[in-house]
């Protein structure tokens, strides 16, 4: 798969993720080149293999329904970059 | 009297029940050599005084007969492990500054059995790479260095802990392992380490790479010290939904070096082109000392071998990108506000200034591969092939016990050898790759030297949850290398 | 009955209606946190570590938001998955701190079933149902406190959320809206969702398409997050007339997502969400799947309370109560318990059978006791008159202790006071005097004073019996028992 610089641009917007002209085509190049690369699994034969779900085999136990946490609003604001009144505050947003 | 950073960490751990130092002896001892060895940049955070009074805790502990299976061991935590109050940055500028206000279930349990933390180590940044030279904190250097006295990268992404593992900083180190960064950087300074199954480690509190495949692990100066550690560093967590409920062994009473009854599988698929021959001598050699030790020494085959490289770098990108989408300049790390700027050109700078290159890669391939249209083609694709790689080693495993490897497919290297080249710097993990797809305990161990005087690895990988059975392969090798040789303190 | 259409230049449309419903999951705790999830605290107090999505933080599922999703499931007669997995739905916003919402996408936890709606005089209709998943809720952003910033309050993020995907079956306002009222009254007897929609407890994506009857769908829009029937009813009804006056006009419906505005009662674009979505679902490889038995799925069965229809059926197979009445009874958990706690005393405290006393106390409820609780503004739950008394209301008329006259009176005191009927009756004085002691003592003496009119009686002139009924009343201030009066009457007059 041949990715183009317009591509990055959109993958990296997904991704929330600035990237100038100059960068995007090196980038383009640069993805291009691991996406062929890993598109070396289109040569294994997976019909009927069901994707792995859990590595190690496993599943979900379940918490009680009880509040064992909360009430640390000191702790949750205490690395924000910007917190006014115990609301983060981020640039405003018109809807 | 020795110098005490020379001593195992078992040996630490005897001479402090024997009274023949203090914790605080030992604890000075390596707050020193933390600072005599600033140059090689493998602490992120520097925190003597959490040494030192963990070490004042330990000598009342022991002066009462109450010691806890690490008082007074001074240890160096991974920067990807949150630590109460201590900055964890996971070596990004994104998160620098970040002081958690709680401590991962991992260093949690080392410091609660006594242990003492002498900083953060240095890492390739969010643990996206092989030689640590994508931490924003700047390269850390191989304690060993080149014939020509060049300096070498550590390995990564545990490239902090590796480093100060073999230049003696640290008694012991954790590290985590995605996909070979506990075992590569152990095998490129000369040091043990070892990832054990995946869900033994709880991963609560460690910031998240890929969270099908990060698993933290110990890293130090040979097999015994990693039983002790793992024993204290494993066990089920309640808050880890992938953590598996099941008793901690004692691991260190799997120390044998008995391989008696013992089949070890030699898998033909790891004979890659253009794989150094000294490293195919490595591992014959290896297989013999495992044999010598009374192990039944089989041909195995692990077909999907080739395909596990691309499969990784398929799924642990995907996962990283959605992983990583949390450090959004809200609530936590770095902000970068443009004049006027809107919520979105604020995500856009902040990630764009917070992470560095590497990291920008792999989220984009990670973002791209799980876009509308490629989800099926890339990611539902690599899971499939890495059910089937796991298939392989489930059949191998019905002819073996444990499966002998390289480690990595060279020496250390020179810094700034592969940072051109992406996918040349992703093949230093082609022989750990597959196992941590699987989610197998692996390990690797000091198996001799290179041409040019530096340590080579080997790698024993063994069946879910045989964290004994692999610590004793490597134990038997340990015991039949005689590997003492150790990079002379030019710092 | 005519079908629902939309009169346009080109003829008539039919509007084809989908919903989605998200529901709040009734629990102490988040669904994958151990944070409350009450309504209305402070912000960011009801916030855990994980639900802030600090580095390393990971999810355990809340067991009992699973029952919650296995209950509703099983209400709604639909299929429960007994092997399902939670994706990450991935997108930024402010209010979503992980960066991605932890939803079911591939595999639910509740598959396909149906919603009976009764749409009145007689008519019904079954709507499909697609699915029912759990997911986490966002955090709040609130844009109108500060001139530079939005803030952020995360209380309700990560709190559990049912989202109800029905078929496209519905074909008017009126029917999305008894789908809403229905969902919401079986998940209230359920107990998995207090279905309060001005809290934010239900509220609805709603899809609207048009097209010529028997013509294939036409492109949707979403209309998200209305959280009330009317409006559902508002928006669509606005939704369509909009798209027929597009495609008249030569244009063609953008599949897009539209915001309500009920102070215009208008849908209109969401321009701040123009970004093309491209949400990345995956598994979470912090979640193994979520895995349960046959057994865990028939106990939560057998705890189900009687769902409505069941209900209602009951009620007018057995209870001879009419199809109106047991429509209106059964609408709301709370009435239906009501009425039946009421119906059980009054039958013990009346020594009848249940279908005796069944039709009347369904009678009294729903004039009497529902219009005067209707003319308050009240609930039933906040009814000033508990079943207690009002079975004792109901016995103390059917023994005439009271009159009907006198009944309705205790009435509007016990509506007044919530006090005890007998003790108002007592208190008042108000008890119809049936003891015949009593009244043997008033009779002797209105036969005496009116001894000239007795001779008249005997004489042949019957119809001076009301004459002494009155005076007897009269003597008895009103509360004599007539009945009792006219055979002591009678018995008197006769010897």
């Amino acid at each position: 798969m041949s990715v183009d610089a317009a591509t990055v641009k959109r993958v990296a917007h997904l991704a929330r993720i600035k990237i100038d002209d100059d960068r995007s085509a090196v980038m383009a190049e640069e993805l291009s080149k691991i996406l062929g690369w890993v598109e070396m699994l289109g040569e294994v034969n997976t019909d009927g293999v069901e994707p792995l779900a859990a590595v190690i085999p496993n599943t979900l136990r379940w918490r009680e329904d009880v509040v064992t946490d909360g009430g640390i609003q000191d702790k949750v604001l205490s690395n924000a970059p910007k917190a006014e009144y115990g609301f983060f505050a981020v640039p405003k947003v018109i809807e | 009297m020795a110098v005490l950073t020379d001593l195992t960490l078992g040996q630490m751990r005897d001479g402090l029940r024997a009274k023949d130092f203090s914790a605080k002896d030992l604890a000075e001892a390596h707050v020193k050599a933390v600072e005599a060895a600033r140059v090689l940049n493998a602490f992120t955070v520097e925190t003597p005084e959490l040494a030192l009074k963990a070490a004042e805790v330990a000598d009342a502990a022991l002066a009462k007969g109450e010691a806890k299976p690490l008082s007074g061991i001074p240890l160096g935590i991974k920067d990807l492990f949150a630590t109460e109050g201590v900055q964890s940055a996971a070596a990004s500028n994104i998160l620098k500054g970040f002081k958690p206000p709680y401590e991962s279930t991992v260093s949690g349990k080392l410091l609660a059995d006594g242990a003492g933390m002498l900083g953060k180590l240095n890492m390739d940044e969010f643990a996206m790479g092989s030689s640590n030279e994508t931490s924003a904190f700047g390269t850390v250097i191989n304690p060993w260095r080149g014939k020509g006295n060049e300096s070498l990268v550590p390995g990564g992404s545990s490239g902090g802990s590796s480093a100060a593992v073999a230049a003696r900083l640290v008694a012991g180190a954790t590290g985590t392992d995605t996909g070979g960064s506990i075992r590569q950087p152990a095998a490129f300074t000369g040091i043990s380490g070892i990832k054990p199954t995946y869900g033994r480690c709880s991963r609560w509190g460690i910031v998240a790479f890929a969270s099908s495949l990060d698993q933290a692990g110990p890293m130090a100066r040979d097999v015994r010290d990693c039983a002790i550690l793992l024993k204290s560093m494993c066990g089920f967590d309640p808050k880890d939904s992938t953590s598996l409920d099941l008793p901690v062994p004692d691991f260190e009473a799997a120390l044998t070096g008995d391989m008696k009854g013992k089949r070890v599988g030699i898998p033909k698929e790891y004979t890659v082109d253009g794989i150094p021959t000294e490293i195919e001598a490595l591992w014959k050699k290896g297989a013999d000392m495992l044999r010598d030790a009374g192990a039944e020494i089989v041909d195995i085959s692990l077909p999907h071998t080739k395909y596990a490289l691309p499969t990784y770098y398929i799924i642990a990108p995907a996962e990283a990108s959605s992983n990583l989408a949390r450090y959004d300049g809200v609530r936590f790390g770095l902000r970068e506000t443009p004049e006027n700027g809107s919520l979105i050109d604020m995500y856009e700078a902040t990630r764009s200034a917070g992470f560095g290159s590497e990291v920008q890669r792999r989220i984009l391939i990670g973002t791209y591969v799980l876009s509308a249209g490629y989800y099926d083609a890339y990611y539902l694709k690599a899971q499939k092939v890495r059910a089937l790689i796991q298939r392989d080693f489930m059949q191998a495993f019905e002819r073996c016990d444990v499966i002998l490897a390289p480690t990595a497919p060279s020496a250390a290297f020179g810094i700034g050898a592969n940072v051109d080249d992406p996918i040349a710097m992703y093949l230093n993990d082609v022989f750990c790759v597959p196992a941590s797809l699987a989610g197998l305990p692996a390990m690797s161990v000091p198996g001799g030297l290179s041409d040019d005087g530096l340590p080579l690895g080997l790698q024993i990988i063994g069946r879910p949850l045989d964290e004994e059975g692999v610590l004793n392969a490597g134990y038997a090798i340990e015991q039949a290398a005689g590997f003492t040789a150790r990079p002379e303190a030019w710092w | 009955m005519t079908d629902y259409r939309i009169k346009g230049e080109t003829g008539e449309w039919e509007v084809v209606i989908g919903l989605e419903v998200h529901a709040q999951v009734t629990s102490n705790a988040k669904l994958f946190s151990g944070a409350a999830t009450e309504f209305g605290a402070e912000p960011n107090t009801q916030v855990s570590l994980v639900d802030a999505a600090m580095p390393g933080m990971l999810p355990v599922i809340n067991g009992e938001c699973v029952k919650q999703a296995v209950r509703t499931g099983l209400a709604l007669e639909a299929q429960i998955n007994m092997w399902s997995r939670f994706d990450r739905k991935n997108y930024f916003y402010a209010d979503l701190p992980q960066g991605y919402q932890i939803s079911q996408f591939q595999h639910p936890i509740v598959g396909e079933g149906e919603v009976h709606i009764d749409l009145g005089e007689g008519r019904s209709k079954t709507v499909g149902l697609e699915r029912i998943h759990l997911e986490q809720d966002a955090g709040k952003s609130m844009h109108d406190q500060s001139p530079c910033y939005s803030y952020v309050d995360l209380n309700r993020s990560g709190v559990a959320l049912m989202e109800i995907v029905s078929r496209p079956d519905m074909r008017s306002p009126e029917e999305a809206g008894a789908y809403v009222k229905k969902l919401r009254s079986i998940l209230r007897y359920v107990g998995s969702c207090d279905g309060n929609m001005e809290e934010g407890s239900m509220r609805a994506d709603v899809n609207v398409s048009v097209r010529k009857p028997g013509d294939p769908f036409g492109t949707r829009c979403e209309v998200k997050n209305v959280n009330s029937v009317r409006f559902v009813q508002a928006a669509i009804e606005y939704e369509a007339q909009r798209q027929v006056e597009i495609i008249e006009a030569g244009g063609t419906i953008v599949q897009e997502t539209r915001l309500f505005d009920p102070s215009r009662m208008e849908t209109r674009s969401l321009r701040s969400k123009e970004d093309a979505h491209d949400y990345r679902y995956f598994p979470d490889p912090d979640l193994p799947p979520l895995v349960f038995d046959e057994a865990f799925v028939e106990a939560l069965r057998a705890e189900l309370p009687e769902l409505p229809d069941a209900k209602h059926a009951r009620y007018v197979r057995d209870l001879g109560i009419s199809d109106y009445n047991a429509s209106v009874l059964t609408a709301e958990k709370e009435a239906a318990d009501w009425f039946e706690r009421m119906l059980a005393l009054s039958a013990a405290k009346q020594g009848k059978p249940l279908t005796e006393v069944a039709r009347a106390a369904s009678n009294w409820v729903i004039s009497d006791l529902f219009g005067a609780l209707n003319a308050l503004g009240k609930d039933i739950i906040d009814s000033p008159i508990s079943p207690e008394h009002a079975a004792t209301l109901l016995a103390l008329i059917g023994d005439g202790t009271l009159s009907g006259r006198l009944g309705k009176d205790v009435f509007q005191i016990m509506l007044e006071t919530g006090d005890d009927p007998e003790k108002i009756v007592e208190e008042r004085g108000l008890k119809q005097v049936s003891d015949t002691g009593a009244l043997d003592a008033a009779i002797a003496e209105v036969l005496a004073t009116n001894a000239d009119k007795v001779a008249q009686y005997k004489a042949g002139k019957e119809a001076l019996f009301g004459f002494f009924v009155g005076q007897t009343m009269k003597a008895t201030g009103g509360k004599a028992n007539p009945k009792v009066v006219n055979e002591l009457l009678k018995a008197a007059l006769a010897g």
